[in-house]
Parts: structure tokens; sequence; C-alpha cells
């Protein structure tokens, strides 16, 4: 049970991303927050694992409070979130299992992790994952051989890697082609079940956050404005969620992508 | 705004557009531009003037080089063992030179990293390699000869600061360059500061690291020679040798042979970073 109270992030002294804003997530439970560019989905879930420290407010995650811990503490709590980027994020240059396996290094001493002699059950646990997502083949190629959905596939077996007690996945499907992402999303629906996972997903294409998730939360302006299951999202709340407020958003639209590429860096 | 009134209307009258058109000078101020070209002259017929230029001297040296040339044709390879010798010792420093130089810029690029070492680490990365890249290493060699005698552990000292100074600081900008995803993504699964650098980082920067390696054996090499000259030891110092003997047919099978060496290995590390880069 992931359960988010006052949250508030703000940047220096610009006007706060997020406001005052409040989130419950119970296992289980495959959760797509959606909203246009800009609207706090990013901050928020790096928010939830400290990518971005919060400014205010409370973060528990199965009765642990992430806010106020400290680093050593922190590291230990990260490893039961796994989180899934836009960009893959994979470490280019490293084999496949390196990269899956970079999700235990959080577990294992230093000197395994350097010279790579990974734990037995944690190369079973890999090879039994990357069989369920079909890439077992894959161990020994380089990261960067792969194409865009397997990458993300790669990426998802890192993230489940940690035995996560939450998955955060921060746009996963938009740098893949329409097909490659039904089918991690897909992926994502099934894992989630059969893991029996609380899945956060950020998501723009608001087809797919109806077919996949059971709940769906509208964000605007770092408030959520809309919580509620696929069919209750009406063209009212689509509205509400996406259109109007004129040049401020459409702006912000406009440099989305420039802005994408700076935060990744 | 208010000294704009072309703003407020269409185009200017024909009678009012320019008709001649030259590109704008590289400095605007005429005052400016006119007044660097006078100085830069007077300061040049100046610098000529009070220098000790005595053409007699040069006069009569024209002889003496022509004697030095003379002398070195044809170029003698009599004493090829001395020449061996020579520059087996320079290949060594080199290559001693390279890998402590290495070894050591490794974790000062790291320290001299913008986006991982804090300020204060930062500041003291970024000292030590200011500080060894501002001695040409002729320079250095001479302090160090001073300090530890003649012979290649001055050439190796020296070589060793040379490398520093390069690959530190190109290693540091490549770090600054990585892509930051990386190391987000393993610092979000919970991996501690080191191992993060070792799985995030390293991986990033390893084909640049390969290259400047070898970039920088090549240049050692090279400059081994030159710092042989001020007698931290190798081919330089059997250069000297020669010269110091008048066996100028001698040093001319030196030069040649370090001209050749240089091509080789120019060759050679050039094919290799081609391939990985």
């Amino acid at each position: 049970m992931l359960r988010i109270k006052d949250l508030v992030k703000r940047y220096g002294n610009d006007k706060p991303v997020l406001k005052n804003l409040n989130l419950e997530v119970p296992g289980e439970s495959v959760v797509s927050i959606i909203g246009a560019s800009g609207a706090g989905k990013s901050t928020l879930l790096r928010c939830i694992n400290r990518l971005v420290e919060p400014s205010a407010g409370s973060i528990t995650l199965n009765g642990m409070e992430l806010t106020g811990l400290s680093s050593g503490q922190l590291r230990k709590a990260r490893r039961r979130i796994g989180m899934i980027f836009q960009g893959f994020n994979l470490v280019d240059r490293l084999t496949v299992m390196e990269n899956v396996q970079s999700g235990r290094l959080g577990y294992i001493p230093t000197w395994r992790a350097a010279l790579r002699r990974y734990p037995q059950d944690d190369i079973d646990r890999a090879f039994h994952l990357m069989e369920r997502v079909g890439i077992a083949h894959y161990a020994n190629k380089r990261a960067d051989e792969l194409s865009g959905g397997e990458r993300q596939r790669v990426g998802v077996v890192r993230a489940l890697m940690q035995e996560p007690e939450i998955l955060l996945a921060d746009e996963p499907t938009a740098s893949l082609d329409p097909k490659t992402s039904r089918q991690i999303m897909e992926l994502l629906q099934a894992l989630a079940a059969e893991l029996r996972l609380p899945v956060l997903i950020n998501i723009h294409n608001v087809t797919e956050a109806r077919e996949f998730t059971q709940r769906i939360v509208g964000m605007r302006y770092g408030r959520i404005i809309f919580d509620g299951d696929p069919a209750a999202l009406d063209n009212d709340a689509m509205d509400e969620i996406y259109a109007g407020v004129p040049a401020a958003e459409r702006e912000e639209a406009e440099h989305t992508g420039h802005l994408r590429e700076v935060a990744a860096r | 705004m208010t000294d704009a009134p072309s703003a407020t209307g269409g185009a200017a009258p024909a009678e009012d557009r320019p008709r001649a058109w030259r590109k704008p000078p590289f400095i605007a101020n005429p005052w400016v531009r006119w007044g660097i070209i006078a100085l830069t002259t007077a300061y040049v017929v100046w610098a000529v003037s009070t220098l000790p230029f005595d053409w007699q001297r040069i006069q009569d040296g024209i002889p003496r080089a022509i004697r030095i040339f003379k002398g070195a044709f044809p170029p003698s390879f009599e004493r090829s063992g001395l020449l061996i010798e020579g520059f087996l010792e320079s290949i060594k420093i080199a290559i001693v030179a390279t890998l402590l130089g290495i070894g050591l810029s490794v974790p000062i690029a790291f320290m001299a990293a913008r986006n991982i070492a804090p300020k204060p680490v930062y500041a003291v990365g970024r000292a030590t390699i200011i500080v060894a890249r501002s001695f040409h290493p002729v320079i250095v060699a001479i302090l160090f000869v001073k300090a530890v005698g003649f012979g290649p552990l001055a050439g190796i000292l020296t070589l060793t600061v040379y490398s520093i100074g390069f690959v530190a600081k190109m290693l540091a900008e490549r770090i600054e360059e990585i892509d930051w995803g990386q190391v987000e993504a393993l610092r979000a699964a919970g991996a501690a500061t080191g191992i993060t650098l070792l799985y995030a980082v390293i991986p990033q920067i390893m084909p640049r690291q390969i290259g400047l390696s070898i970039y920088q054996l090549d240049s050692n090499l090279r400059a081994s020679a030159v710092v042989g000259i001020v007698g931290a030891g190798g081919i330089g110092a059997t250069l000297m040798n020669a010269f110091g003997r008048y066996d100028y047919d001698f040093a001319l099978a030196i030069t040649l042979c370090i001209i050749g060496v240089i091509l080789v290995s120019e060759a050679v590390s050039g094919r290799i970073r081609r391939n990985i880069w």
C-alpha cells in the first residue's frame, strides 16, 4: 500500500509543481496517471523514490515513511521500489545479463558486483524472468544491440530483479512504436497480476490507459482532478484534464520535447 | 521602442533604400579597430629593432651549419647497439609512464568531473590537472633531473605528470558528458555510489579511456625523445651524446630512426583508435 499525503514539490522559489497532492494505491492495483505535459506526473513518480526530493508532505510504502530517510536508509528503501524509464536507461555497453543484475546491486556485496560473480539464486532468477518476458537468449548481447521493445523488457526485468514492493513506470511506452507499446503494456498488466504488485504508470496514451489499467488518475497543474475507473473517464473529464487553458499550456506542450531532453541528462 | 519609426509602417520609400552594402567589420568600433592595428605594428617594429640580432654571427653560422649537414651524410648506423639500447629505454620510459599516468588519471578525472564530485573535491581535482598542464614536459624534466638525477627515472616521472595533465582532463570532460539516465536507473535500484560509478559511468567512458591511453602512449614516446635531451634518459640522451661528440652522422641516424618510430606508432595508434571509437 502506497500512501501519499499533502505532497508538495517546488523547484527553488518557483510555483509548486505538486500542490498538496494526496493519493492512495492499495496493493495489486495498476494505476495510470494521465495529464498534459508539465502537469507534474513525472515529478510525482520521482518523489516516491526520491530521485526528486519532495519539499513537504509524507509518502509511506507499506508502513515505511520514505521522506525522512537518511541516505543509507534511502538506498535500502529504494531496493523495494522498481522503476521503469521512458528512455529505458540501460547501460548500453554492458551485456543484458549485467543490466538485469544491476537490479540486485543494492543487495549484493561490492566485490561480487565488481567481479560479476553474481549469487546463484540471482542468476536463476534472472534467467527465469528473462524467459518470462522472452529475452533469455539475449543474455550475452550488449544492451545497445537490442530493439526498443527488447530493451524495455530488459528494463522491466531489471526492476523486477529488485523484488520490488511497487513498480513505478515513467512513460514506459512513449519511445516505442504502437505495436511494441501495446505489448509492453500487456506485459506490465500481466506481471502485476502474477506478482501481486501495485504498478503506477505515467502515460500519454489514454486509449492504452483505459485498456490496460483498472484505475485512472488525471493530473493537472500539480493536482489530482480525476480519480476513477476507466468507464468514469468521460468526455467532460477528459476536457477538464487536457483541454482549455490557452497560452501557458500550449507553450509548455511545444517545449516539452526539448525539456525532456534536458531532463534526461 | 520609441526610436523605431520604421516598425510602424510598411516598406521604406525606394529613394531611402541603401544602394551599397559592405561586410560589417570584424571589430565594430573604428577607434578600437585602428588602435589595435597601430599598436601591433608599433610593437613589432620596436621588438625587432631591440632584439640583439647579430648579423655577423648569423653569417658566420651558415658555413658551420653546412659543415654539420655535410658531416651528417651519409647517416652512420655503425653503433646500432647504442641506438637500439636508447630506443628500448625510451619505449620502457614511455610505457611505464603511460601506465602510471593513466592509473593516476582515472581517480583524478572522477574528482575533476563537475557532475560527480562534490565542490571541494572538484576544486582539488581541477587544480591538480591545471598544475600538471601548466608546464611543458621539458621544464618538468629539468626539475626532475635536478631532483632525482640523470636517467630514466626522471623521464618516467616527467611523462607521468604530462600524461595526467592530458588524460585526466579529457577523461573528466567525457565524464561530464555521460548519459545521466543510466546513473539515475542504478541509483533508483538502491546501488551505492561506488558501485554506481563502476556500473553506470565506467562503461560509458571506456572507449574514450582506451583511445586516450593509446594516444598518450604514442605521445609519450615522442616526448620521451625530447625530455632525454635535458638528461631524462632514453634515445634523447643518446642523441645529445652524439652531438656532444660531433658524431653528426650518428645523430642523423638517430633522428631518422625517431621519425620512423613515431610514424609507425602514429599509424598503429590511429588505426586502433579508429576501430574503438
